[in-house]
């Protein structure tokens, strides 16, 4: 029993580990901010997890307890890491960062002069 | 859905001090008795009984866990393929949710499906742009996805 345990506990680490590898791979490789984002909020936010739940199911069959603190950081993940790219690709955008050559559609370009302009009867 | 969470708390601890036993099991049978005769008497409260919309909660939970995974692998494919033929690109969408949470659920789960990042939301809250990875093959299945999320969304908000 202790030993399928310890197997699953190994799979979802080194899982985890992966889809981080994979993940930084990606931000290499990827060619501009909006890309790389993609890869980094999206790979973290998967690999972290599955670490942290690997952790958890470890903490619960061998020794015995259960660690609510490692299911809050999974929430806390969940929720803040697709933000965190939403913010960091909406600064960068607005920042003048130019997308990759290879973008075909930028349907966010003259919107964003238009909300400008709009501004000033807005009540923001 | 809170006043009927809250109403069967009450109705629960009204069991727990009428048969005289303070503890988690006496609360338990509470609950589930309270729930009973709130069950029974649905027709009196404005919005639906809440068991229901606990169950579309849990749908949506589910929807959310496997987009997360059905991005990850899209993501790994693409990084992973020995020639980067990606074509990037940010669309407008046009959404139907008003209320301000709504927006920011339906925008988490864009952001954590396959190849989509939400990029910013317009002034009058109505329009969501959103960087797509791949846009062509992308943008047809992506907006079935996302009907089936705005769906599950007003299920839970009804």
């Amino acid at each position: 029993m202790i030993e399928i345990a310890k197997v699953v506990v190994a799979v979802f680490i080194l899982l985890g580990a992966l889809v981080c590898l994979v993940a930084s791979l990606g931000v290499i490789r990827l060619p501009d901010v909006f890309t790389r984002s993609h890869a980094a909020s999206k790979g973290s936010t998967l690999g972290v997890n599955m670490i942290l739940l690997g952790v958890f199911f470890y903490l619960w069959f061998v020794t015995g307890n259960i660690s609510a603190k490692i299911l809050l950081g999974i929430l806390f993940i969940f929720i803040t890491s697709p933000v965190g790219g939403h913010l960091i690709c909406r600064a960068a955008y607005n920042s003048g960062v130019k997308l990759n050559e290879r973008s075909v559609q930028d349907d966010y370009n003259g919107i964003r002069n238009f909300v400008i302009k709009r501004k000033e009867d807005s009540y923001l | 859905m809170a006043f009927q969470i809250l109403l069967n708390v009450f109705l629960a601890f009204c069991w727990m001090f009428l048969s005289n036993s303070p503890s988690a099991a006496g609360f338990f049978t509470g609950y589930i008795l309270g729930m009973l005769s709130l069950f029974f008497f649905r027709r009196f409260f404005t919005r639906q009984f809440y068991l229901w919309k606990m169950f579309s909660i849990i749908k949506l939970l589910l929807i959310f866990l496997k987009e997360l995974y059905l991005a990850n692998v899209s993501v790994l494919k693409s990084v992973l393929s020995p020639k980067l033929n990606i074509r990037p690109g940010i669309f407008a969408f046009k959404t139907e949710l008003t209320t301000d949470w709504e927006i920011t659920l339906l925008s988490l789960l864009i952001t954590l499906t396959p190849g989509t990042l939400v990029m910013d939301i317009s002034d009058d809250r109505t329009i969501l742009y959103i960087h797509a990875m791949d846009i062509e093959d992308a943008e047809k299945a992506i907006f079935d996805i996302r009907e089936s999320f705005e769906k599950a969304i007003q299920e839970v908000s009804r």
